[in-house]
Parts: structure tokens; C-alpha cells; sequence
């Protein structure tokens, strides 16, 4: 799933210094050639620090993006729906996987990561720190929340980071099942009863807003987003892609048969793009600060799980150490 | 807190030969406490589409690279060798296709 723009204000970026070193002209040559930086290559310190906290923070929101629709698992309406739930949540383990190995080529460790998430030191995309109300919410989270992350993803299947980028092209591949099934699960529940019609309007309504937030702050507000697009990272700004998903999402809206939750959204012929109104930043900074109305429950279900699961992870160590020992003794 | 996730996990480089015929290719990695359990994982992570027939998973550490600094000196001498390519021979274009 899972990408807000990550380049929140607050967090420490490290300083790039005026004048190139060989080293750096010749990273930067390979950037601006449209090469691929790999892992033994020499790079940046900055650049190093910049993709181990992006590429993480992006593996921290797959994981948790798994929360709010586990708890929707068991509640699926009909076993269809349940199978591609699970199907779904799976893949967003596995895109969290991916991209957790894909920092540790940087020289990240899985450890260290696994720590900064669970004590609240990490950030992850703070969408999923919203509640699920009810199965409406998991159609509109394929829909949209999927929709806005396919639309940030896409262009990092271009980052100059090469294991990043082989990571996002493969995630790619599986999302847009992601989307598909929220979609199609929307237009199902369009065609039954007037409260289930309204079900999906109050989802559309609560999650529409918080869906364009995801594309991170307005570009003037966006300090480090020149330096990620001098080294590749970040290919297209924040309210590119924004006015990329508002005018891919109301036509789908229009054939959905729901209203976007925005007097201020209408066509500009002159612009040809949908204009749209402002956005609450207050209450996405809120929810990047940790106030939002489900950061603590989803860090401790996080926490919880991971806890929970310390015996397997045990276990399979200890099996290993046996085997290991019996062959070793076999040998002898 | 318990945080020693995976310290005791190794990785795992993974390959996938993604249909009979052709050959793995390296697909990512993964943690795990064997080989039996990284198969097992890998077929999870990397195989959910029916990506593969079949998989290998070598231990990170088993893997001995090249020295991106010795590019030049391990990748450059093929250069100047045009003669090892077939299109450095002119043949008359009455011999057809050779």
C-alpha cells in the first residue's frame, strides 16, 4: 500500500555541503544520467540517512496498514470477501518485508528498524491512524487509500536506489488488485439497500480529505523535496500527484454513483484539471505528532503482536540450533 | 519489550526460477532461522502469484561479491575488444545470413 510523502518538517535531515567531492560529482553524474545507485556504491552520507528513513517509514505503513483491516477479517460479509481481505492484508506483510530488506542494504538493520517502530520513535503514514467504522471503510481504503498510495508508488518504481526500486515495482505489481477488489466491493454495495448506498457516502466523506493529505505537505512547504528530486528519490511533487489522483478519482466517483465530500471541486477548462478546496493541515500534523484518534491502539496492537509472537521466533531458533547439532553429530 | 526480533535470524538471498526453462534469478531476501524455514518464507514472500516453479535460498553471508571500485579494472579491458563481436566482420552481403 502505503506511502505518505515523507519528507515531514522536524526531522533532521542531514546537511549537503557546497562543493563536490569526485566521489559526489561522479554520484551525482550517475543520478542525473538516469542511473541506479547499488548498494556497494559509494554514496552520501545524506543520501544514505535520507532512504534508510524514507524506505523504513514506508515498511512501518505496510505493516500497519495490515491493522485496520485485520480487524475487518472476521467480520467480512460474505467468505469471498474474507478470502481477498486476507489475500490483501498478506500482501501488505509482504510489501513491508520487501522494503525492510531493501533498507537493510543500506546498512539498516532489521533490528534496529523492528525497535524504532514499536517505541514510537518511527513514523509511518499517519492514514492508518483513522478508524475503520465498518465494511464500507475497507472499500474505500482499497479504493482510495490504495488509489492515493499506487499514485505516490508508481514513480518510485524510478527511484535512483535500485533495491528501493526493484522493491516498489514488484509492490506495484500487487497493488492494483488492492484497489480493483475496494472498488468493486464499493459498487456492490451501491447496487443494495439506501442505508448501505449511505454507508459508502459516510465512508467517502470521512476518508476523502485524509486521502489527499496522504500526498504530504503543499509543495512550498516541503523543504527536503528539492534535494530528494536532485538525487532521483522523489521524481514528482506532492501536489503533482495530489491533482493526479483528484482528477483520476472523480470520474470513478461519478460512475460509483457518490459525492466527493468538497463544494470547492469543479472543473477548470483553462487548467484542464479539477480544481479542489483547501486541506486541514492542522489535523494531519495532529496525527503525525501522534494525537490522531488511533496512533496509540495501533502502536500497541503493533507492539502486541510482535510480543506475542517472540515464542515462535524462539522456537524456530532453537529447532535450528537442534538440526544443526544432529547433523554436525551425524557427521562425526 | 522484547526486541530481539530476528537477531538470530540469518539472511537469505533469494532466487526464483520463474518457469521451467529458464534460470532463477535473485528476487530479494528474507530472515530466517534455516534453510527449511526460508524456503518456506520465501515461497510466502516472493511466490503469492505463482511467480515461480522453483526456488534457492543461499545464506547473505555465503555470497562473495565484486568490489564496485575494481569496475574499471575488473569490466574495462572487454572494451577494446570489438573483435570478440560478431558485427565487427564485414562479409559481402551475397553470403546472407552468417
Amino acid at each position: 500500500m502505503y506511502t505518505q510523502a515523507m519528507d515531514i518538517p522536524g526531522q533532521q535531515q542531514a546537511a549537503v555541503s557546497a562543493s563536490l567531492s569526485p566521489e559526489e560529482s561522479g554520484f551525482q553524474a550517475c543520478i542525473d544520467s538516469d542511473g541506479r545507485i547499488e548498494p556497494q556504491d559509494w554514496m552520501p552520507e545524506a543520501y544514505r540517512k535520507t532512504l534508510v528513513r524514507q524506505i523504513s517509514q514506508h515498511a512501518h505503513s505496510e505493516v500497519v496498514g495490515m491493522l485496520p483491516e485485520g480487524n475487518w477479517i472476521s467480520r467480512a460479509p460474505s467468505l469471498k470477501r474474507k478470502a481477498i481481505l486476507i489475500a490483501k492484508v498478506q500482501d501488505e506483510g509482504g510489501h513491508g518485508l520487501y522494503l525492510y530488506s531493501a533498507a537493510e542494504t543500506l546498512g539498516a538493520s532489521r533490528e534496529e528498524m523492528i525497535q524504532a517502530l514499536n517505541s514510537g520513535k518511527a513514523k509511518y503514514s499517519s492514514i492508518f491512524n483513522y478508524p475503520t467504522l465498518n465494511w464500507a471503510d475497507i472499500g474505500v481504503i482499497g479504493w482510495l487509500v490504495d488509489g492515493a498510495a499506487i499514485m505516490n508508488q508508481i514513480p518510485l518504481c524510478r527511484c535512483s536506489y535500485g533495491p528501493y526500486a526493484r522493491a516498489m515495482i514488484r509492490v506495484c505489481k500487487e497493488e492494483s488488485f488492492h484497489q480493483r477488489q475496494g472498488y468493486e466491493a464499493l459498487l456492490v454495495m451501491m447496487r443494495g439497500t439506501p442505508e448501505q448506498k449511505q454507508m459508502v457516502q459516510d465512508a467517502v466523506n470521512r476518508w476523502w480529505w485524509k486521502c489527499l493529505a496522504m500526498f504530504g505537505p503543499p509543495d512550498e512547504d516541503s523543504p527536503h523535496s528539492a534535494q530528494a528530486m536532485k538525487w532521483g528519490i522523489k521524481r514528482i511533487s506532492n501536489d503533482e500527484l495530489r491533482q493526479k489522483f483528484v482528477d483520476a478519482t472523480v470520474p470513478q466517483a461519478k460512475v460509483l454513483g457518490v459525492t466527493l465530500p468538497d463544494p470547492d471541486l469543479k472543473w477548470n477548462d483553462e487548467r484542464q484539471h479539477y480544481d479542489f478546496g483547501p486541506i486541514d493541515w492542522q489535523e494531519f500534523w495532529d496525527t503525525v505528532q501522534g494525537n490522531g484518534p488511533c496512533n496509540r491502539e495501533r502502536l500497541a496492537t503493533r507492539v502486541k503482536a510482535h510480543t506475542d509472537g517472540q515464542w515462535v521466533r524462539d522456537a524456530a531458533v532453537a529447532h535450528a540450533q537442534k538440526q544443526a547439532a544432529r547433523a554436525h553429530k551425524e557427521a562425526a | 519489550m522484547n526486541t530481539t526480533a530476528l537477531k538470530d535470524w540469518p539472511l537469505w538471498e533469494v532466487f526464483i526460477r520463474s518457469k521451467q526453462g529458464l534460470e532463477h534469478k535473485h528476487c530479494g531476501s528474507l530472515h530466517a532461522a534455516d534453510a527449511a524455514q526460508a524456503l518456506r518464507m520465501a515461497r510466502d514472500v516472493y511466490t503469492r502469484r505463482q511467480e515461480g516453479v522453483s526456488i534457492w535460498v543461499v545464506p547473505s553471508a555465503n555470497i562473495t561479491a565484486s568490489n564496485p571500485d575494481n569496475k574499471g579494472e575488473l569490466f574495462d579491458p572487454s572494451a577494446d575488444k570489438i573483435y570478440r563481436h560478431p558485427t565487427f566482420y564485414d562479409i559481402p552481403d551475397e553470403v546472407g545470413h552468417m
